[in-house]
């Protein structure tokens, strides 16, 4: 039986008391949303905290002058359902409509997907599992199972609305003991398995700022095993503007291809200016796909996946430019 | 141990809980209402499903402090549910039930599903019953319980 450690639990009413609680009590507390990735690591013994900080309601879907402004709290079913959302960014709305479950995205949230912990199968195990063949780098042991001669970890980013908030320029609003201030998404992320965010331990997110200007064409494309339920083994999100049949804008990001989610600039801006041609959508893929390393700490085959980066990033390339077609 | 108060199929109902404990765990042990079934408890089964505050959720991965003062309805609270009704009906009819042991959170799960929507395409009601589990029938004919249970509610 899998059961949660003992624990105190706080509600705390506002963002700014959340963060004085985590920042008074350090690593002893860790905030929990919908608890979606958290309880199950809980029971796992993947963290030890003595103490969980509920993040307060933080709701609302609002357009603000030419971006959107998510709650933080807001759950991945009511974003994906949001109707201006869908309309304007197809592509975050389709990233969130695509994460696990019904059930699980009823209590998952915006915030909390955002911030959602590392993925290795060496690590997503349970205590006895991780004892028996011994604890890795991520927790409690001293090597990585998967690159053992690495100084360290490389648990998979597995967030599939981190790269379609990322090609939109979006920032998070974080709320600190001290106050608030915005952050890229982009720059909220670390190239490390283990501390993966940028931000400080206290900070809540609080909300999500999309950019949705006039034209931009956006769309996200999952690989998993199943049809639903599985984390990411590979994912392309990508925005778009055209300008006729020539392009004038293009980002690219994926997920679950590094420890954080990885924007591959040189595809996006390979297609400025060009046509999007059969030959021109595939060259870009190419490029996407070069910076992505798959490791063997996921489901499937590493080399399979990262055969799938292309064909995913052609795809949402497709999707993106023709989305009444798809 | 804290108090923990909230509303289940209706009624106010109190307990005490550890902190920490589950919203499954409470509902099975301190009220003894076995109908939620405890399988993975890590959200990958759907056989813990009730509704919180009217929403699809695994009971497992909800705090039974966090639902202090909320509505929670479980697959016993559906006893006298109309849409339910056609659900166990067509569930027995169309043998999706074999083991029985992911029944409860289908019955649950497909009952949200019809609520909203008397006639899902067969992508709805995949993508509404994927957070389900069943190692049993092979889900076809779970699927034909949603198409029978729908046209029973015409
Ligand atoms: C079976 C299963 C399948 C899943 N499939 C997917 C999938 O396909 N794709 C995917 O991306 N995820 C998946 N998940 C993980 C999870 O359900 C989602 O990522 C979800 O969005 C997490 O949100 P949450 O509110 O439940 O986060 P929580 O579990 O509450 O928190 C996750 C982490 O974020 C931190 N956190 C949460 N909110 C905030 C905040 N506002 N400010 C600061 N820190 C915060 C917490 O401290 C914790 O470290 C899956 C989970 C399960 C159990
Ligand atoms: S990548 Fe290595 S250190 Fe990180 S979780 Fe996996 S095995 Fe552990
Ligand atoms: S027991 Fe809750 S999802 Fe499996
Ligand atoms: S009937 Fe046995 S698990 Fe579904």
């Amino acid at each position: 039986m899998l059961r949660l450690p003992r624990l105190r639990y706080l509600r705390p009413a506002t963002a700014g008391e959340a963060a004085a609680s985590l920042s008074k009590l350090g690593s002893r507390a860790m905030f929990v949303a919908g608890g979606t990735d958290l309880f199950p690591n809980l029971k796992r013994r993947q963290f030890e905290p003595d103490t969980l900080v509920q993040v307060p309601p933080l709701k609302g879907v609002r357009r603000v002058d030419g971006h959107f402004e998510i709650g933080a709290t807001v759950t991945l079913a009511e974003a994906a359902a949001d109707p201006g959302l869908r309309a304007a960014l197809p592509g975050f709305a389709e990233a969130a409509g695509l994460v696990s479950s019904p059930p699980l995205r009823n209590a998952g949230t915006v915030g909390g997907n955002l911030c959602v912990d590392t993925r290795c199968n060496y690590y997503n195990m349970t205590y006895e599992w991780r004892k028996s063949i011994g604890f890795c780098l991520k927790k409690d042991g001293d090597i990585c199972l998967v690159a053992p001669s690495s100084p360290r970890c490389w648990a998979v980013s597995s967030s599939d609305t981190a790269p379609a908030a990322m090609v939109l320029g979006a920032s998070v609003v974080l709320v600190g003991p001290d106050g608030e201030r915005e952050l890229p998404v982009a720059e909220l992320y670390r190239d490390d398995g283990i501390e993966y965010l940028a931000k400080q331990p206290h900070e809540v997110v609080t909300a999500i700022r999309l950019p949705a200007p006039e034209g931009l064409l956006t769309a996200y494309v999952k690989l998993r095993r199943r049809g639903s339920i599985d984390f990411p083994l590979a994912g392309a999100a990508v925005a778009l503007t055209l300008d006729g049949p020539i392009v004038t804008g293009c980002r690219i990001a994926l997920a679950a291809v590094a420890s954080h989610p990885l924007e591959v600039p040189e595809a996006g801006a390979f297609l400025a200016g060009k046509r999007l041609t059969d030959e021109t959508i595939s060259a870009a893929a190419e490029l996407a796909a070069k910076p992505a390393r798959p490791l063997d700490n996921a489901d499937l085959t590493h080399f399979w996946r990262k055969k799938m980066v292309r064909v995913i990033v052609e795809r949402a390339i497709r999707q993106a430019a023709t989305p009444s077609t798809t | 141990m804290t108090q923990v108060r909230l509303q289940v199929n209706g009624a106010v109902r109190e307990a005490e809980a550890w902190p920490g404990e589950s919203l499954l765990y409470f509902l099975r042990e301190r009220l003894g209402l076995f109908g939620s079934k405890n399988a993975c408890e890590q959200g990958e089964c759907g056989s813990c499903s009730v509704f919180f505050d009217g929403e699809l959720v695994c009971s497992c991965l909800v705090l039974a402090a966090a639902a202090e003062g909320a509505q929670i309805v479980t697959v016993e609270g559906l006893e006298d549910d109309p849409v339910a009704a056609r659900v166990r009906e067509a569930m027995v009819a169309a043998g999706g039930v074999q083991c029985g042991f992911c029944t409860p959170g289908f019955v649950v799960a497909m009952t949200g599903l019809l609520r909203g929507n008397r006639h899902p395409s067969d992508l709805e009601t995949r993508e509404a019953l994927s957070g389900n589990l069943c190692r049993c029938t092979g889900y076809v004919r779970i699927f034909e319980a949603v198409r029978r249970a729908g046209d029973a509610l015409e």
